[in-house]
């Protein structure tokens, strides 16, 4: 017993005289004082998303547009030499580690701002501990609820679409040609349901007849059951509301159970990287939304700069729709840091307020009452057909150029004036 | 919802006869290794994930579907071999939890060394040709491949079945589940009996996880979701029961199925609540031999 107490004293002692050197070199080295300046010298950008789970394919392309938007930032000589950096977090898409990243990030790393998370719930999460603490949070992905009075916040915004944008592109397309009777398969949270709102919303011009709402709980592998019963329903219309492997399997098995034969499947959202992990075939024919698609750089000169930027950085690959949206909410905080000159909180919404963009997808600009980025919805269809390259998997069939009327007014969502 | 007919009820049974199908190939490599070694392999799931995972691998070397049906149970078959022989193989009489653990941690493992090699996002994996499509059943149509799943899984039973009940070294194995000792003094080689069972357990894992690649695609967090319905059945069935196994698979299949056509929220639920009320009525499962546990 002694001989153990004496060994475990000589080893902290020695620890001890370890951690004092070392502290005593590093005070001493020139190295300490440039990580000090490096740490007061960079502008953080927290970058909490799901690169594990289900939708973890196009959670990678948004960190790798991201890293795009910091480097041009970088390249063009920052803020005044003040060089940005991106800190990025896995949220497992999971509300409760979205929060606890998102705090860490915001006292622990002293990020600047926060923008990111990939899931219409998750961001709301995020969206509850920067706007407590006066971070600046830019969401790039879809909800309804955060354009909402009860959520919003002015530290706040959102480069994504919002679904009732998107299903109203998409049905405003798909209901006078495909049909009125419509059955939805839907991922059971608040995506999914928001989606179908909007669809059921759009629908009332149309006169559309809701057959029926099949849910399913996040992250189901197994669809068999529930198809022969929205096959029985026979609908003129499947519109499949889930997203990323959700999305990639129920579309297989849809496809496996012959539903394309009689149905058209449309889809609030279809997203490149979906399309390329579950191939051609699951997807060939099916209709849905985009907020971006890289082969708009035939009309607009911005998505092909952007293109150009990210072929650079990752070996000829093009950047996907979430990829987009990474480059896109990261770019226009940094824009607007430049125009404001500072990183202070409420100098930059002022600057992002004032701020009519066009980065990547033709002119956008962010609404004054719940900060919404309007911009144009494209409706693409997937093809297996005459691929030019193995980016090349839609076609964009319609878009809907940027116009506040596809929005909800700000009124409706409880914003005054 | 209206619209509710015979043919749907017939069709909707018949799904969920199939899903089943997939849940028994799943659980009865589980229950054999438990059954035989009292080994709960957690990692039972990422020996799945590693099946698609070898599947894809062949076919990224120019292989096809039906080369995959035999090589893939092979090599995971050897690579559980080598997993009994090096890492269970010292637990054994260390009381249940030791290798518990063990294969809990390795399962996290083997996803991570994965996704290094694959990367995170998953392959698609097209049915086979010649299986694609749907075929009428009479009340229906269903796919081909699910057909064939079905069929593929009663062969697997059926040759499970032949080894351990109608060859001298099945009844060797099923002394060895009863009184390890005897045999031993009997002078059986015990370890390699087991290092065998493992083998086999996990190339039925690896085999599933293969069947399962056409249906959903693959990713290296495949086998998380499908090991905790794989558990709900072996416990069902009674743990260590390969007949338990079954015949629980396929009555999650049918209650999964049912469930959804009525009230599609609870379909998750309706798994575990079957499986506190099939425990509060009898604690072991179905088939199982009370006090294996303990």
């Amino acid at each position: 017993m002694t001989k153990k107490n004496k060994q475990s004293e000589s080893i902290s002692r020695r620890r001890l005289l370890t951690t004092v050197s070392a502290g005593a070199a590093l005070a001493a080295s020139p190295f300490r004082v440039n990580l000090l300046q490096a740490q007061e010298a960079a502008i953080k950008i927290g970058f909490p998303v799901p690169l594990t789970g289900p939708y973890g394919a196009e959670a990678q392309d948004q960190v790798r547009a991201a890293q795009v938007a910091v480097s041009q930032f970088n390249d063009g000589g920052g803020l005044d030499g003040r060089k940005a950096e991106l800190i990025v977090r896995d949220d497992k898409l999971n509300p409760g580690e979205a929060a606890t990243r998102t705090l860490e990030l915001v006292e622990k790393e002293k990020v600047s701002f926060v923008v990111g998370s990939l899931s219409a719930a998750v961001q709301l999460a995020v969206n509850n501990v920067t706007k407590e603490r006066g971070i600046i949070f830019n969401s790039i992905s879809q909800s309804d609820a955060i354009n909402e009075a009860a959520d919003f916040s002015k530290y706040t915004f959102h480069e994504a679409l919002n679904p009732h944008l998107t299903s109203g592109a998409v049905g405003r397309y798909a209901f006078p040609k495909f049909g009125k009777k419509v059955a939805f398969l839907t991922a059971d949270y608040a995506y999914g349901h928001e989606m179908v709102r909007g669809f059921l919303e759009v629908g009332k011009a149309f006169n559309i007849e809701n057959l029926g709402d099949i849910r399913h709980p996040l992250g189901t592998t197994d669809y068999s059951t529930l198809l022969p019963r929205l096959l029985a329903l026979k609908p003129d219309i499947l519109c499949i509301c889930n997203f990323g492997r959700d999305q990639q399997i129920s579309l297989k098995q849809a496809t496996d159970f012959g539903v394309k034969k009689t149905t058209q499947i449309i889809a609030p959202l279809l997203t490149q990287a979906s399309r390329v992990a579950a191939g051609p075939q699951a997807y060939d024919g099916v209709i849905g939304g985009s907020s971006f698609y890289w082969g708009l750089e035939d009309k607009f000169a911005s998505t092909k700069t952007f293109n150009e930027a990210f072929r650079k950085m990752y070996d000829g690959k093009l950047p996907t729709d979430y990829g987009a949206l990474g480059y896109g909410g990261v770019r226009t905080i940094l824009a607007a840091v430049k125009n404001a000159g500072s990183v202070d909180s409420d100098k930059v919404i002022a600057a992002l307020e004032a701020l009519k963009y066009d980065f990547y997808k033709g002119p956008q600009y962010y609404r004054k009452c719940d900060h919404q980025s309007v911009q144009s919805v494209l409706v693409i269809q997937s093809k297996s057909k005459d691929l030019r390259n193995e980016s090349d998997v839609f076609e964009i069939i319609s878009t809907e150029e940027p116009n506040e009327a596809g929005l909800r007014s700000c009124e409706e969502l409880g914003h005054k004036a | 919802m209206a619209g509710l007919s015979f043919d749907l009820i017939a069709l909707q049974l018949f799904a969920g006869l199939a899903l089943g199908a997939i849940y028994v190939l799943f659980a009865i490599g589980l229950s054999l290794i438990f059954g035989m070694l009292t080994v709960v392999n957690f990692a039972h799931g990422a020996f799945y994930m590693v099946g698609a995972y070898a599947g894809i691998y062949i076919l990224m070397l120019g292989g096809n579907f039906w080369i995959c049906l035999i090589a893939v149970p092979l090599a995971v078959g050897l690579f559980g071999l080598a997993v009994e022989r090096i890492l269970i193989r010292p637990l054994y009489g260390r009381g249940i939890d030791y290798p518990l653990l063990l294969t809990f941690g390795l399962s996290y493992v083997m996803v991570e060394l994965v996704r290094i090699a694959f990367g995170k996002t998953g392959f698609p994996f097209d049915t086979p040709e010649v299986l694609q499509g749907a075929v009428n059943i009479g009340v229906g149509y269903f796919p081909l491949y699910r057909l064939f799943v079905i069929g593929a899984t009663a062969a697997v039973l059926l040759a499970l079945w032949l080894f351990l009940e109608k060859t001298s070294f099945g009844l060797i194995i099923r002394a060895g589940a009863r009184d390890p000792q005897i045999v031993r003094v009997l002078g059986v080689n015990v370890a390699r009996v087991w290092l065998i069972v493992f083998g086999i357990g996990t190339a039925i894992a690896a085999f599933a996880g293969l069947l399962a690649a056409p249906l959903q695609g693959v990713s290296p967090e495949m086998g998380g979701t499908i090991l905790a319905e794989a558990f709900v059945v072996t416990v069902v069935g009674g743990m260590g029961s390969i007949g338990g196994a079954v015949l629980a698979g396929v009555l999650v299949g049918v209650v999964v199925s049912m469930t959804s056509l009525f009230a599609p929220e609870m379909a998750k639920v309706s798994i575990f609540a079957l499986m506190a009320v099939v425990l509060i009525v009898r604690p072991q499962g179905f088939f199982g031999r009370a006090g294996l546990m303990s």
